[in-house]
């Protein structure tokens, strides 16, 4: 089984966590000047990447903390993990080509 | 007709189709040579007589999900608009095989939808009154009744999910996908269409709100009207055309075990243990369950899906415990947020996107290839597609399937 490395608990098994999706999609700064398109894509389209994005995980059967992490939908293979409020790691440093597949 | 006659089986793919060179120009380019472009390009010539027209496909025909799904096929689902565009498919397989002059190994073997809880009976005799209404052929059965349909199933009391009973349509069933697809290419390809394959297209010309033509591997193809049928991988589109589409791409993974002598007689779905299995006319058990959790293009899956999947399926099916796993694999579906699909117009004049399948458009083949054949033929939607629209997703006139119907595959 996959391993992933929860930021405060080490590398654990992949089925103890759940996903939350695309990481880093900001709650509107000000909500109520939002058009129905706007609250539309804020609410049901997230970027649908094929390649390098950063992602959001939830360590459910143990820490049950949230953090993020950068992977490649084309592999599934984890670049970084790291914990809210942590800058996403530089991609192009990492050496990984980031872009769609 | 391409069947040698003292076996049924059908002539090898590679005799049934030409494999021309693109032309510089078509009147209609479809992205994706699966199912559901294949069964568009089908109907586009036979029911509007336009036959300018190229597949475009990366790999090779029917490559995608179209030949890695368990081809399930049903249309008891709860809202009108699903209802109204899967019996309208369903109907349309029912005469295929004639169609396309083409064994397709169509059986309408029936499917159990298990009601495990006090709520999912509930909301199968809910969904069986809907499917009435709609002309769906839908009944509820009991725990005794399944087991009179499907005397494999576990009906004890003692499990830890009950079989309380189970909504029955008897008009499902399954068709073998592979010569799905090529009966439909066989029929394209006759009437002068180009199925090209090799063929990645990786981006677009435009000018203002039209295409006018797309880049591929195989050189640039202008086109009159684009359609989009490339399932897991239309973002990868529609990011090139600068539109979003509410989709995500993930791994959904299926099984079959060794050949085994015929114990299955109908194709059995549970949602609440999350496990669906049919038995295939060569004798292997195929059996699916949910996607996984995460975003992938890997066209592959977790262990731990099928492990548990497994685990579902034995306690249902007591005597599947030592049958053995010949194979996992996995392909990449598009998930919408009301499970329920995209097909019209996009914010390009003509260009049509058909996406949104997610883990059930096998079924929907011939539905939406007749629809999207009309839609591009008309500039119209079909009555049928005319709900699945890209922005209900702004209107708010989803069609919440998830959950609401008997929702996987
Ligand atoms: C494991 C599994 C089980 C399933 N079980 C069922 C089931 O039981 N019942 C059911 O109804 N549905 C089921 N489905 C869903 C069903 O398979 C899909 O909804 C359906 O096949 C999608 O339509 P399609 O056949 O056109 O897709 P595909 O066959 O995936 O066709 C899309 C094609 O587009 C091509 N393409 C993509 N990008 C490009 C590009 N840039 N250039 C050129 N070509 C491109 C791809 O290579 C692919 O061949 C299942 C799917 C999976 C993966
Ligand atoms: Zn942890």
């Amino acid at each position: 089984m996959q391993l992933i490395e929860c930021p405060w608990c080490g590398p654990r098994e992949e089925a103890e966590f759940s996903y939350g999706g695309q990481a880093h999609v900001p709650y509107p700064a000000d909500p109520s000047a939002l058009s129905d398109e706007e609250w539309a894509h804020y609410v049901f389209f997230r970027d649908n990447t094929a390649g390098v994005w950063a992602e959001r995980w939830m360590h459910a059967t143990a820490c049950r903390r949230w953090f993020n992490a950068v992977r490649d939908t084309r592999t599934h293979a984890f670049l970084a993990t790291y914990r809210p409020g942590d800058p996403s790691p530089d991609l192009t440093a990492a050496g990984t080509g980031a872009g769609r597949g | 007709m391409s069947t040698a006659p003292a076996t049924g089986v059908p002539e090898h793919p590679a005799l049934l189709w030409r494999n021309p060179d693109p032309k510089p120009s078509y009147d209609v380019v479809i992205v994706g040579g699966g199912g559901h472009g294949l069964a568009t390009a089908h109907y586009l010539a036979k029911n509007h007589g336009i036959t300018n027209v190229a597949v475009l496909e990366k790999g090779w025909l029917a490559g995608g999900n179209m030949a890695r799904n368990t081809t399930l096929i049903r249309s008891n689902y709860l809202w009108d608009e699903s209802a109204a565009i899967y019996e309208h498919s369903l109907k349309l397989w029912e005469t295929l095989e004639e169609d396309l002059d083409y064994p397709i190994l169509f059986s309408q073997r029936g499917v159990l939808n298990l009601a495990h809880t006090l709520q999912d009976v509930r909301d199968s005799v809910r969904r069986v009154g809907a499917n009435v209404l709609n002309g769906v052929d839908a009944e509820w059965v009991d725990t005794a009744g399944v087991a009179e349909l499907c005397p494999i199933v576990n009906t004890s009391p003692d499990i830890r999910y009950p079989v309380l009973g189970a909504t029955y349509q008897p008009r499902a069933g399954i068709a073998k996908h592979d010569y799905v697809a090529w009966g439909l290419a066989r029929r394209a390809d006759e009437a002068g269409i180009d199925l090209i394959q090799d063929c990645e297209v990786l981006g677009f010309t435009t000018d203002g709100d039209r295409v006018t033509g797309v880049r591929t591997s195989r050189g640039d193809i202008a086109c009159g009207t684009l359609a989009l049928c490339a399932a897991g991988r239309t973002s990868t589109l529609t990011d090139e055309l600068g539109f979003r589409v509410p989709l995500q791409s993930h791994p959904l993974q299926a099984l079959v075990s060794e050949l085994l002598e015929p114990v299955h007689p109908t194709v059995v779905m549970s949602n609440a243990v999350h496990v669906y299995v049919s038995q295939a006319h060569k004798g292997e058990l195929v059996m699916g369950a949910g996607v996984d959790s995460y975003n992938g293009y890997g066209q592959r899956g977790s262990f731990h899906i099928v492990e548990r999947q497994m685990a579902a399926a034995v306690e249902l099916f007591p005597v599947f415990a030592r049958a053995h796993v010949l194979r996992t694999w996995g392909g990449v579906v598009d998930v919408t947020p009301d499970a329920s699909p995209i097909v019209g117009r996009t914010p390009y004049e003509n260009v049509y996107l058909n996406c949104g399948w997610g883990t059930g458009g096998f079924k929907a083949t011939p539905g939406v290839g007749w629809c999207l054949a009309h839609t591009i033929a008309t500039g119209e939607p079909h009555p049928y597609n005319a709900p699945f629209t890209l922005d209900r997703f702004v209107t708010g006139r989803l069609v919440d399937e998830h959950g609401a119907a008997a929702v996987a595959h």
